[in-house]
């Protein structure tokens, strides 16, 4: 408004008359207008919107035979409706409290270990003065992030076998060899603390990052005060970082029920079925390889669902408590 | 500078737990190297730990006479050159024009594309999908259902939007450059960095990944290395573990204990050649992609 009123007075014909025509533009004719003069880059981009709507919209279109009896010659949208049937059909298997308990006992142990963690080593890489020292950590640490899921997990095989390395130390200080790999009550923990070699390194990246905005100043005019290093990690370096930290608690809580197919399913076999079991291998077992498409599809539904309002409640938690949030 | 004695406690153990957490993923990588030199049968005994025990390269020589690991070298070779070629092309595809302030409509697409990080069809959707495009067991299922991710869009856009100059852009407009020719001549030049980040990114999710191969492929001639090395070091393994071990099973599993190694470390020597130089621009890209879009 105020412009437009300086404009006025200035006799600026020309710029008048086209603020004007701006003013009653409708969102319509900007498009067309915006079309006209940038034609090529819609065109560049149309591929990926293509791209999107084919492999990611249209198979939530086909999410609908959750609620029918998918048949194939009939197609998603000509197979007939049966409503809430698979949905209960997976509520009352005997498999389903088994399910929720693995993927919900893994997501959450690997929130409470592997979340932590990185944020440690961060605080204490930030405290090495030996850059030498510092670059051959970080060097080591990151590495295990560019192994694949299968050599992560070939080698802990490797190591954990009955005659393999760990085995061997076992019996050597007078212990009975364990079957790691086989027995129920070790996969969770083996699969968390795997997790943890692999990816601590690289996640502390981001609060590495995050330490080197801290301000100089503070951690001086804290010493002058004869603050302890510990001291000014606590009370500077922490609250300096707990953005970060809580943006990423609210992604990794948010995905507590999102536990990944493919290193779960690695290292299940016929004998820690009990413990290693999560709805995505079950997914994967009855869908693809049973092809029970709208059961399956039911119960992947059911874990985006249940995946997706995780994500919105502790966001909202996390902007109540701390006014940080994701949106 | 005072440092007090609580200081020097402190530095110590930093220092100390440090280097211990280095040690704890050094050692495993190391040992894998050294196995892989090994005679098998000290591997079994547990008389080789840290130096290489009774040199020599037959797992090695065994790991190229393999047709299975050769063969699934190839294809990943195959896969991740094309698939990070159309993944790097169709994310500058997406990157540039969603960093033009003038382009109308950006936050919409934007939204379109970052709305899938949260929800999406599931598996079973889309596995019909691939199988009604009649994509199973070819080529092209390697490529093209992963063309492009959300997260390198944003990665890319946030360096165009923050790197390259504006005015350089606008100037170039007034000459009567297009588009297309300010985004070859112009932008592209000054992004080889963030180009580089990406070519990284996507060619170590192609090297690595098995699932999509384990879901669409069936035909053992198209496998990646990743799933030869599953049956190698994971299936038989395991099979291992729950069949009772007979006298002469034992035989056989020596003849393939080494080549487990080998295999190791020949599926992760690409990586391992390049790493040391690659480390700097993977962390690079990584504070490019915090840095919020």
């Amino acid at each position: 408004m105020e412009k437009i009123v300086q404009n006025k007075t200035s006799i600026q014909p020309a710029s008048l008359s086209e603020i004007k025509t701006e003013a009653s533009l409708s969102k319509w004719t900007i498009l067309k207008k915006s079309f006209r003069k940038n034609w090529d880059l819609y065109l560049l981009i149309s591929p990926v919107i293509a791209y999107f709507i084919i492999f990611h919209y249209v198979p939530m279109y086909g999410i609908q035979i959750a609620f029918k009896d998918f048949i194939a010659t009939k197609g998603i949208w000509d197979s007939p409706w049966v409503g809430v049937k698979h949905f209960e059909r997976f509520f009352d298997s005997y498999y389903f409290w088994r399910l929720i308990k693995n993927t919900l006992g893994i997501g959450i142990y690997t929130l409470a270990v592997s979340f932590p963690i990185p944020i440690i080593i961060a605080l204490m890489l930030n405290e090495v003065r030996n850059s030498k020292f510092k670059k051959f950590v970080q060097t080591v640490i990151y590495a295990p992030h560019f192994l694949s899921t299968v050599v992560v997990v070939g080698m802990l095989i490797l190591f954990l076998k009955p005659d393999g390395l760990i085995n061997q130390t076992i019996t050597l200080f007078g212990g009975t060899p364990v079957d790691f790999m086989t027995e129920p009550g070790w996969f969770k923990t083996l699969y968390v603390f795997s997790d943890v070699w692999q990816t601590m390194g690289w996640s502390s990246i981001i609060y590495l990052a995050a330490l080197t905005a801290v301000d100089h100043s503070q951690h001086e005019a804290a010493m002058i005060d004869g603050a302890s290093r510990l001291q000014r990690i606590w009370h500077i370096n922490i609250p300096a970082i707990m953005p970060t930290i809580v943006i990423l608690f609210i992604l990794n809580a948010g995905s507590v029920m999102s536990v990944g197919f493919e290193k779960v399913f690695l290292m299940q076999n016929s004998l820690n079925m009990s413990s290693s079991d999560v709805i995505s291998t079950f997914v994967y077992r009855s869908g693809i390889l049973e092809a029970q498409y709208s059961f399956s599809a039911a119960v992947g539904l059911f874990n985006s669902i249940i995946n997706f309002i995780m994500l919105v409640m502790v966001n909202y938690f996390a902007k109540k408590i701390n006014k940080t949030s994701l949106w | 500078m005072q440092n007090s004695t609580s200081d020097k406690v402190f530095s110590f153990f930093n220092y100390f737990f440090l280097a211990i957490i280095a040690l704890l993923i050094l050692y495993p990588l190391y040992f894998v190297v050294s196995a892989s030199f090994s005679n098998p049968t000290y591997i079994l005994t547990g008389e080789m730990w840290l130096w290489p025990k009774g040199f020599n390269l037959d797992a090695y020589k065994k790991v190229f006479e393999n047709d299975d690991i050769v063969n699934g070298f190839i294809n990943t070779l195959k896969y991740t050159t094309f698939g990070t070629l159309i993944n790097v092309i169709m994310t500058i595809m997406a990157a540039y024009p969603l960093s033009r302030k003038d382009f109308y409509g950006r936050n919409v697409i934007m939204a379109i594309f970052v709305f899938t990080l949260f929800f999406g069809g599931g598996l079973i959707p889309t596995y019909l999908l691939i199988r009604d495009l009649g994509m199973i067991d070819t080529f092209w299922v390697m490529v093209i259902p992963n063309a492009v991710a959300v997260w390198n869009i944003i990665i890319m856009r946030t360096f165009f939007q923050t790197t390259i100059p504006l005015e350089l852009q606008e100037s170039a407009q007034i000459d009567g450059c297009g588009n297309i020719r300010i985004l070859i001549n112009i932008v592209l030049p000054l992004s080889m960095p963030v180009i580089a980040v990406m070519v990284l990114f996507y060619a170590v999710g192609h090297w690595n990944s098995y699932f999509h191969a384990l879901i669409y492929l069936s035909d053992k001639d198209n496998f990646p290395l990743q799933l030869v090395l599953r049956e190698i070091l994971i299936k038989g393994e395991i099979d291992e573990m729950i069949k009772a071990t007979s006298e002469s099973f034992l035989k056989q599993q020596l003849s393939v204990e080494g080549l487990k190694y080998a295999v190791l470390i020949v599926s992760n020597l690409p990586m391992m050649i390049l790493y040391p130089f690659l480390q700097r621009y993977f962390v690079k890209g990584f504070m490019i992609g915090s840095i919020k879009g």
